[in-house]
């Protein structure tokens, strides 16, 4: 039994911020059709590496397959009518659709939420884009890696004395991702109570703003405008990432809060001449001294692997990790343990790991499908799902309508 | 109380701490009835600041304010039989529990997930902890910057050869309250077909991980361990040229890149003309054919040429100048923007985004920022300020389970509320 085992989903979505809020629906149960076609895939199918043997091509990137797993590639050419026609079909039998245009290409399309309450007045229509609908910047172009910048949080990345850092990859579009999801499933519970359905403007550079709201009050209320403080922290010291043993650039990082944390962490590092040094002795004089004190557990950490420092502080109750890379969060334990990373065969890419979501239901467990290819459920959608022929498909085919 | 909202019917316990505030907030924006359940004295979070008018006051806290909006409050200690006997009775008419525990910490007390839905099989128990409920690193403690660490994050922020990055506000516990909302409510469609609820188990370490975007696929197809270069972009040509995506303008940065294809050539030309109107350029940059500009084979020399004419340009502009310029031309690039500069955009303003909330007891009206997404016909929004100590004791404990004021009196004397 899935959570979401009669859900219907049909995405008009691209790249990241729409389709992989119809993952996340899909490894929950969810019927999830994304729609794109050969003259129009999807931008992360052509555009991003990483690709398989470094070779270019359509089903050969994993920045398609990790945001698309359990779901069905239908290839529709929406430049014909009769492939808008077909793509009114699907919408009919949906419950959710969802697209992450720039405003206006949909209704240009034929498949506006007017046009789609035409065929299903009950559907909830989660629009996803950089600024919202509507206003003057409503249709900027842009990406996600760019808009994290507008958002905020650039501003507050980086070292103290330079300027600022940036974020690995389009970080605001994922934050969309776990909003539009919760915004799509409670208005599907207000569907089901009321009969009503939705329209869900979703402005991705909104979403963003929610995860700065500290510092946006602290601008309404004191006037102050937060910045970066590299890894530091006004309610803790030592708070930073320090230098591990061995030339491969290896870091752990430590947290230190209270006071029983502060002589927990002297202890456990053989200094306990350190929990009585004045310069330290409590959270102000740390933060007074953070440039001696960082000095002193830098030199402490050097001598072990981050595994190491993770563990002895571990075991004393104070807060310390390993800065995990890459290659590492494959071999990470905990993660192995809730089995984040979903290894399956792909015809194309051979094997790849698929990445599970962050929260695990106890009677109803995720199940991922690998991600389709370009078009591979075109029969068993059109066929099964909308009860066409083989023969009105093979014309369809014929016609370019499917490609 | 408005109650044509999404999720209007439902009722919310929120036990967490600063790592999960945001899962209840969300719910409270939606609609749904959340009571913040603190223990006596208060959330100890609330002594984190920036505080209001810089004053250290449990009432003051600003990220309190933030996160804790649209729910009520009240106060028990669940250390205390009485104070668990309490909370059982709020369970039995509740739809939620979103609690942040260390893993076990509830089961001891006689209250954990398991026990909870035995009271009430329909309950939606969420659990919020650093690693997860079990596992190798399940007792380990945590916070913002572990998470940080451990999810890969801070290898891929910073410049090569310095310490790994965190962002200097809190992300993970944002990220993890977002995914709890999310997992939250996949629970709860499940159990309105079937009339169970069940057990969500969030973890801090992998609701980060998205926050990676595609680099583990990189790892996966391709054995690549992707490392951070600053303020560039590398990874895009095959030639290693480093590409600039953070200009110095003159009150700040600017985010510009050079890309690509269609949309790449569109904004490059755009970006050249509007240089070209403001002073003179050389002949090479006018001759230059976008058409056949390819960012996958550039070159550092072709790349740095083209940056040093664009550097030298936007450092005599302002954020808003190049901000309203690159919506008018079809420019690919933003401002930097800092707290200021958001509570300024016209784009913010013309929407209405920001809500107007009545703190009576500081005497102002203060401006937030509006909820995550629009509803065309629900009344979603911001109905309340976050609740004082205690603030609902009487209305939930007096009003809906029916205590008399003696036995709140008592309760309050016993430390349970």
């Amino acid at each position: 039994m899935h959570a979401l085992a009669n859900l219907k989903v049909v995405e008009f979505a691209a790249f990241a911020a729409g389709p992989m809020v119809g993952k996340h629906l899909g490894e929950h149960g969810a019927q999830v059709i994304h729609v794109e076609s050969r003259t129009r895939p999807d931008g992360f199918r052509v555009h991003y590496p990483p690709y398989k043997d470094n070779q270019p091509g359509l089903d050969r990137t994993g920045s398609f397959a990790i945001f698309n797993d359990s779901k069905m590639s239908v290839a529709l050419n929406l430049k014909s009518a009769r492939g808008v026609e077909i793509a009114k079909q699907i919408v009919a039998w949906a419950d959710v659709l969802i697209e992450n245009f720039v405003p206006g290409v949909m209704e240009r399309l034929g498949l506006g939420y007017d046009a789609a309450c035409a065929v299903n007045p009950s559907i909830v229509y989660l629009s996803s884009c950089n600024m919202g609908q509507t206003g003057p910047k409503a249709s900027q172009r842009g990406f996600g890696s760019q808009l994290t910048s507008q958002s905020g949080f650039t501003e507050l990345a980086g070292y103290p004395e330079g300027g600022p850092m940036l974020l690995f990859g389009p970080y605001i579009d994922f934050v969309a991702v776990g909003f539009g999801l919760t915004a799509v499933l409670a208005a599907l519970d207000y569907r089901r109570r009321t009969g009503r359905g939705q329209y869900i403007d979703l402005s991705q550079y909104e979403t963003g703003v929610q995860f700065i709201v500290p510092a946006l009050l602290d601008y309404e209320a004191n006037g102050r405008v937060m910045t970066h403080h590299g890894n530091r922290d006004p309610n803790a010291a030592p708070h930073g990432a320090y230098p591990c043993r061995g030339d491969d650039n290896r870091w752990c990082v430590i947290a230190v809060f209270s006071e029983d944390e502060w002589r927990a962490f002297c202890r456990a590092a053989e200094h306990p001449e350190w929990a009585d040094d004045a310069r330290f002795a409590s959270l102000a004089a740390r933060k007074q001294n953070e440039d001696a004190l960082d000095q002193l557990v830098g030199a402490w950490t050097a001598q072990f692997s981050p595994h190491e420092v993770m563990e002895k502080l571990q075991a004393v109750g104070v807060r310390a990790a390993v800065v995990n890379t890459l290659a590492d969060l494959f071999c990470d334990p905990q993660l192995k343990h809730r089995r984040i990373w979903r290894e399956m065969s792909h015809p194309v890419l051979e094997r790849f790991d698929y990445e599970g979501p962050p929260f695990a239901l106890s009677e109803t467990p995720a199940e991922l499908h690998r991600s389709p290819l370009l078009g591979e459920h075109n029969r068993r959608v059109l066929g099964e799902l909308l009860g066409m022929s083989d023969a009105e498909i093979d014309e369809l085919e014929k016609q370019g309508v499917v490609e | 109380m408005d109650t044509n909202t999404l999720l209007a019917p439902y009722r919310v316990l929120d036990l967490t701490d600063e790592n999960a505030w945001l899962c209840g907030r969300i719910l409270g924006d939606l609609g749904a009835d959340v009571v913040k359940v603190e223990p006596p004295g208060g959330d100890p979070a609330r002594r984190n600041g920036p505080f209001y008018h810089d004053e250290p006051d449990p009432e003051k806290s600003l990220p309190w304010f933030a996160y804790n909006a649209n729910k009520r409050g009240v106060t028990l200690n669940l250390d205390s039989e009485r104070g668990r006997a309490l909370f059982c009775r709020l369970a039995q008419r509740a739809d939620f529990v979103l609690e942040s525990f260390a893993p076990g910490a509830l089961d001891a007390r006689g209250i954990g997930d398991a026990a909870l839905r035995e009271l009430n099989p329909r309950l939606v128990v969420t659990s919020i902890t650093p690693f997860g409920q079990t596992g190798p690193y399940a007792q380990y403690r945590g916070s913002d910057l572990i998470a940080m660490a451990t999810s890969g994050f801070m290898s891929l922020v910073g410049e090569p050869g310095k310490p790994p990055l965190r962002v200097s506000l809190p992300q993970a516990p944002m990220w993890t309250g977002m995914y709890a909302a999310a997992g939250t409510l996949i629970a709860h469609y499940h159990r309105e077909m079937t009339g169970r609820g069940q057990h969500v188990d969030v973890s801090m370490q992998a609701a980060l991980l998205w926050a990676l975007a595609n680099a583990p696929a990189y790892w996966s197809v391709t054995r690549e361990n992707l490392h951070p270069a600053g303020s560039f972009m590398v990874g895009r040509s095959v030639t290693g040229a480093r590409m600039r995506a953070i200009y110095p303008c003159q009150d700040g940065y600017i985010n510009f890149i050079i890309y690509g294809g269609e949309a790449g050539r569109r904004s490059n030309e755009a970006m050249v003309a509007w240089i070209a109107e403001e002073q003179p350029i050389p002949e090479w940059l006018k001759q230059k054919d976008w058409n056949v500009f390819n960012v996958a084979t550039c070159t550092q020399e072709e790349v740095d040429a083209l940056e040093g004419v664009f550097a030298g340009f936007l450092r005599r502009r302002t954020k808003a100048e190049f901000a309203a310029q690159a919506v008018q031309r079809g420019i690919l690039g933003y401002p930097v923007n800092n707290a200021r500069d958001i509570r300024g955009d016209p784009q913010l303003a013309a929407r209405q985004f920001w809500q107007e909330v009545e703190h009576p007891e500081l005497g102002v009206t203060l401006l937030y920022p509006g909820i995550f997404a629009r509803f065309a016909t629900a009344g979603c929004g911001i109905c309340r300020r976050a609740p004082r100590i205690g603030e609902h004791n009487e209305e939930i404990y007096a009003g809906e389970l029916g205590l008399s004021p003696d036995e709140l009196a008592q309760l309050k004397q016993e430390q349970v509320i």
